[in-house]
């Protein structure tokens, strides 16, 4: 018989509002938002009551339109943003049992640092332009604790490697890059710590087909050699349809439904869903 | 013998929330599936043949009823409740899906999707590929084709994939939808003689085909559709 297996990632009702909130949209009456928006406060509740688990290995898709709140919740998980309220445990973190949101700054960077990884949209965000690639990669090692400047080298070079960077172009500075050159050295840089998670957002939004298609491999091959346990936001069904095991359906900040991800694709059940799929070309 | 799937009272409508409409998959279906037995499904297009498959295989939630399957892994578990990462582990390890749509990941070759169906279980990298080697090569798969991809296979080619992916786990439950349905008839012959052996094996089927002359000598059940239920039950051994 199978042995009960834990999440390597606990999210329980997670809350983001930007702004302070009115008695018009707290509480009881949450029901006058237009949409995610308090038209009275300006509020707008990006991340509502969001629960999730992640199991090891395991993609978890999250589908949703722009402005659903798929960025937030991602970013609230990285910690780029502070919550408004919830509560996450990490199985390899103080044995699942500390509320990582309740940390210390101290204590978020070093679980940043040593569990997560994130590959942003915009690869602004997650390089630094005009460091050479293997500068970034060591910008994440030494973060993670590593001096060795021997060690660092290689372990970029390495990884360079694996997202297909050419050698003579590892000094080079991502700014000289094209966009999905850019994507694949986010995603080495990501790896570097070796994290246990991976958080991708939008990695493939605005790339060109043959391109998108080598990073989507590259996902996908990480995921089965290292077995790591991903996230992957996209509103493309055709990547979760690819990677995720199984998908979360957002809207309005919002989880609205969550299934397989064939059982999403083929049997959707929430009325958004199915104009979703329907609207696949 | 023994039970392996107990469905009863299984009922599948579609809500289509936009159109405002409801649209009947199946209803009333109850049925018991044995070890080592194979049961055939007939009836026209639209019956509702492969609703019931996909809800089984849960790519489509039942509304009503239960699929009671005994599993290695959980025991006897109802399919129609069980959660999804539980299915995710049954997909991987004892329940196979074929239909004639082989969907697989692009770029992905033929020797590296029958290889990764035998990682999802569990095995090291050595054993997939001795089984991908050997089921490739039980299923008449050219030996040139096997390091490209499926796009540019013939149909028949890419069906042999699909069951050589699907066979190469040794699944206790087969689920087959429809998967001669675009074959010549020396290609559906050698599905039958697979289906033959992996039976002999073991293996518990159900199975939906046009082609009645396929079912002969093969199925030991067969249920008729019509409008969502089944109009004959025919449980005699053809």
């Amino acid at each position: 018989m199978y042995q009960q297996e834990q999440p390597i990632l606990t999210v329980k009702s997670l809350n983001k509002r930007f702004g302070h909130g009115c008695l018009n949209c707290q509480g009881v009456q949450k029901e006058k938002l237009v949409g995610n928006y308090c038209p009275f406060c300006q509020t707008v509740y990006a991340c509502q009551n969001i629960s999730l688990e992640i199991y090891p290995a395991e993609i978890l898709g999250v589908v949703g339109e722009s402005g659903s709140g798929k960025s937030t919740l991602l970013r609230c998980l990285y910690f780029d943003q502070d919550i408004s309220s919830g509560e996450g445990y990490i199985q390899g973190y103080k044995d699942g049992l500390v509320n990582i949101f309740n940390e210390t700054s101290q204590q978020k960077r070093y679980i940043r640092n040593h569990l997560f990884g994130m590959v942003y949209q915009n690869p602004y965000l997650g390089l630094r332009m005009n460091f050479s690639s293997v500068g970034n990669i060591a910008e994440k090692l030494i973060g993670a604790g590593s001096r060795n400047v021997d060690f660092m080298a290689g372990r970029a070079r390495e990884l360079l490697k694996k997202v297909n960077i050419p050698d003579y172009r590892m000094k080079e500075a991502p700014e000289n890059f094209s966009g999905g050159m850019q994507q694949r050295v986010q995603i080495a840089k990501a790896l570097s710590n070796n994290p246990p998670i991976l958080l991708l957002d939008e990695v493939t939004t605005g790339l060109d087909l043959s391109v998108q298609a080598n990073v989507l491999d590259l996902i996908k091959r990480i995921q089965r050699d290292l077995k790591i346990s991903m996230i992957v936001v996209s509103h493309d069904l055709g990547v979760i349809r690819m990677l995720a095991d199984r998908t979360i359906v957002m809207l309005n900040g919002r989880i609205i439904e969550q299934g397989l991800t064939d059982q999403v694709l083929e049997d959707p059940q929430h009325a958004y869903t199915q104009q979703l799929v329907y609207s696949l070309l | 013998m023994r039970e392996i799937i107990k469905i009863a009272n299984l009922g599948k409508f579609f809500e289509l929330h936009n159109l405002g409409k409801r649209i009947k998959g199946c209803q009333d279906i109850s049925f018991d599936l044995y070890e080592g037995e194979f049961i055939g499904i007939t009836g026209r297009s639209g019956s509702g043949k492969s609703t019931i498959l996909k809800c089984i295989y849960r790519t489509y939630i039942p509304k009503e009823g239960n699929i009671w399957y005994n599993s290695r892994l959980y025991g006897v578990i109802d399919l129609a409740q069980a959660t999804e990462r539980q299915l995710i582990h049954l997909r991987k390890k004892e329940i196979g899906y074929v239909s004639q749509f082989l969907n697989v990941m692009p770029r992905t070759t033929a020797r590296e999707i029958v290889e990764q169906a035998v990682l999802d279980m569990g095995y090291d990298p050595e054993y997939a590929e001795e089984e991908a080697r050997n089921m490739l090569t039980h299923f008449e798969l050219d030996k040139e084709l096997w390091d490209t991809y499926p796009n540019t296979f013939s149909g028949g080619e890419k069906l042999r994939l699909s069951i050589a992916g699907a066979m190469v786990k040794r699944p206790r439950l087969l689920l087959l939808d429809e998967p001669t349905a675009s074959l010549d008839n020396e290609s559906k012959e050698k599905v039958k003689i697979l289906l033959r052996k992996l039976k002999a094996e073991g293996t518990s089927m159900i199975g939906i085909f046009h082609d009645l002359e396929f079912m002969e000598g093969i199925c030991d059940r067969e249920f008729s559709m019509r409008t969502g239920k089944f109009v004959l039950d025919n449980t005699a051994v053809l």
